[in-house]
């Protein structure tokens, strides 16, 4: 059982722990029958829980601290991951990783956004939230995975481009609007997995491709509920409402025709058992990288620019 | 008569009597005040300190094209409000009144016209439309003016005007940073060139796609050209921000603009890249 607890999962954990001490007294007493009772008592209300979760409840399980992160997804899915590092201009970011690796049978570039897990390895890793660097490693990669003729795997998650005076300085704008334009035309497949959290540009400059998947309780919107409540309702008060009104989760998206597919999660989080989420990624990287394969690198990027040409929504001609 | 009388006349303020009240402007930067039909003679810049006043589309063209070229396109186009939002107000409501007082159906208007004689396809964005923010409307008029500059092997002019995407349209705005620079790539193929002139301001996710992606990228004095606005900086990082931080003189210095140019220099020097590019 996680060590980390969200306010709407404590009556869950609290029936937990009643039949914990219940089975404990269970030598002494015959109370076999109550404890099935409990036991299917916290199974429903568990469905019921996870099943009828706010937006803001599932922003909440996207940045949950045991949640698993890019490595972790690369750990569980991949074999011989070798990464890859810098970005041949000003150094090695560590909010991205990146490097090749054996998905099935695949050869892939697989690359991703990077939380840390405690306060030391947030600290190396920036808390996720990539600097110029890190967006032109990415790109860097993504190029030799197109000279080798290798598809692009991206993972996202992080809660935003950097923004620090020396990002600003080193030209954060240009180096995500300059992965959006040569991931557009990349000649090789791209599928992109939003993981976490997807946090505007920030998330966006890893994530333009063929197949847009998104993990069932990961959010992607164009700013976090918090900053758009402060800046929307000029307090920080409103997330709750800001997360509703951004439809941001990953059946909003799907709805929104901004994700194709929806990865399903084990119920309470990918953390509750990273591998099932694990296995349910890579399957479905595999099989859009299988029907990718079969696309001519001109139609692949014909297909890519009018994907995303179709988004929007207006009237008049 | 007193001992302090003026003995000269004061030209200003003798001048000011002559004018109707309203016609005075007071520059941000120095405080000068700016006569209405001076300031318009000098391109909405101040005589004393160069500074920009910003200025919307209608200007933009007026000082940019050539007269009577200018022929706007796609200007049915109106956003569709596709997620119902609300925050204090209603996005819907919110349209309809920016509409109303602007007279602007979106933050961008675009064309073709000419630049001395040199035929064009222009975007200019409208800060006073909901800052500049760029949604679905926005991102469909600048792939139509990319589509309309191949078509019609045209150079490309974008001036952007923005404080980024707009929240309201939420990840379908995201996307539209996307869907541009993808478009942008269809020009680059067709070898036709890409200017982006960034003004007062150029924020957020226009910056992070279509505005830094011009072959030719320049900016006007003094414009904030950022990606993260300055109070978000100063939130984050927690200390003061170094003297003219995310201004054009500070891009220049650090290598993401080609050229600063006064507006009232800017036709001059559009003129001359065309032709350069032409001959």
């Amino acid at each position: 059982m996680g060590k980390q607890t969200l306010e709407f999962e404590k009556p869950i954990i609290e029936l937990e722990q009643k039949i914990d001490e219940m089975r404990k007294l269970s030598d002494q007493l015959d109370i076999a029958d109550e404890i099935a009772k409990l036991e299917s008592r916290v199974n429903e209300l568990r469905t019921n829980v996870y099943s009828n979760l706010s937006r803001w409840q599932r922003v909440q399980l996207a940045r949950h601290p045991e949640r698993p992160y890019s490595l972790d997804y690369i750990g569980l899915m991949t074999t011989d991951f070798m990464e890859l590092h810098g970005d041949r201009y000003f150094g090695d970011d560590h909010a991205v990783v990146g490097g090749l690796a054996k998905l099935g049978e695949e050869t892939v570039m697989v690359i991703g956004q990077q939380k840390g897990r405690d306060t030391k390895s947030n600290i190396y890793r920036n808390f996720g939230m990539p600097n110029p660097e890190g967006y032109r490693k990415a790109l860097r990669l993504m190029k030799l995975a197109e000279k080798f003729g290798k598809p692009v795997v991206t993972l996202l998650d992080t809660p935003g481009a950097y923004p620090g005076i020396e990002a600003e300085e080193r030209g954060q704008a240009e180096a995500i609007a300059r992965n959006l334009f040569e991931m557009a035309q990349l000649r090789v497949p791209i599928v992109v997995a939003i993981i976490g959290e997807g946090a505007s540009g920030g998330a966006l400059g890893l994530g333009v491709g063929d197949r847009i998947l998104m993990l069932e309780n990961a959010w992607y919107s164009v700013i976090a509920p918090e900053s758009c409540s402060s800046i929307l309702w000029r307090s920080w008060d409103y997330k709750e409402q800001a997360a509703e009104a951004l439809k941001l989760t990953a059946e909003d998206l799907l709805r929104q025709k901004i994700v194709d597919r929806i990865i399903p999660e084990p119920l309470g989080g990918a953390h509750k058992d990273p591998n099932f989420a694990a296995q349910a990624l890579k399957k479905a990287l595999l099989e859009e990288i299988t029907s990718l394969s079969k696309v001519k690198p001109d139609k692949l990027v014909d297909n890519r620019i009018a994907k995303f040409g179709a988004m929007g929504s207006y009237s008049g001609k | 008569m007193s001992w302090f009388k003026r003995s000269t006349k004061n030209i200003i303020s003798s001048e000011k009597k002559d004018l109707p009240e309203g016609s005075w402007v007071k520059c941000e930067k120095c405080g000068e005040m700016l006569h209405k039909s001076q300031l318009e003679d000098n391109m909405w810049t101040c005589n004393k300190c160069d500074y920009h006043f910003r200025i919307g589309s209608k200007e933009y063209i007026e000082i940019l094209i050539d007269r009577k070229t200018f022929k706007e396109t796609d200007k049915s186009l109106r956003s569709n409000d596709p997620l119902k939002f609300v925050d204090t107000k209603s996005y819907k409501v919110r349209l309809a009144e920016v509409e109303k007082k602007t007279g602007l159906t979106d933050a961008i208007r675009t064309g073709t016209g000419e630049i001395n004689g040199h035929k064009v396809v222009l975007g200019c964005m409208d800060f006073q439309f909901i800052g500049g923010s760029m949604g679905s409307v926005v991102g469909e008029k600048v792939a139509r003016a990319v589509d309309r500059a191949v078509k019609l092997k045209l150079p490309l002019i974008l001036i952007s005007q923005s404080g980024g995407a707009r929240m309201m349209e939420a990840a379908i705005s995201l996307m539209q940073l996307a869907k541009t620079s993808a478009r942008l790539t269809r020009l680059h193929k067709a070898g036709l060139p890409f200017i982006s002139i960034l003004t007062d301001p150029t924020t957020g996710g226009v910056t992070a796609s279509f505005a830094m992606l011009g072959d030719f990228n320049i900016a006007e004095p003094g414009a904030l050209i950022a990606f993260a606005g300055p109070r978000v900086v100063k939130q984050a990082v927690g200390k003061d921000l170094p003297e003219g931080f995310q201004k054009s003189e500070f891009l220049l210095d650090k290598g993401f603009v080609d050229m600063i140019v006064h507006r009232k220099e800017l036709k001059g020097k559009m003129t001359q890249l065309l032709g350069l590019l032409e001959s």
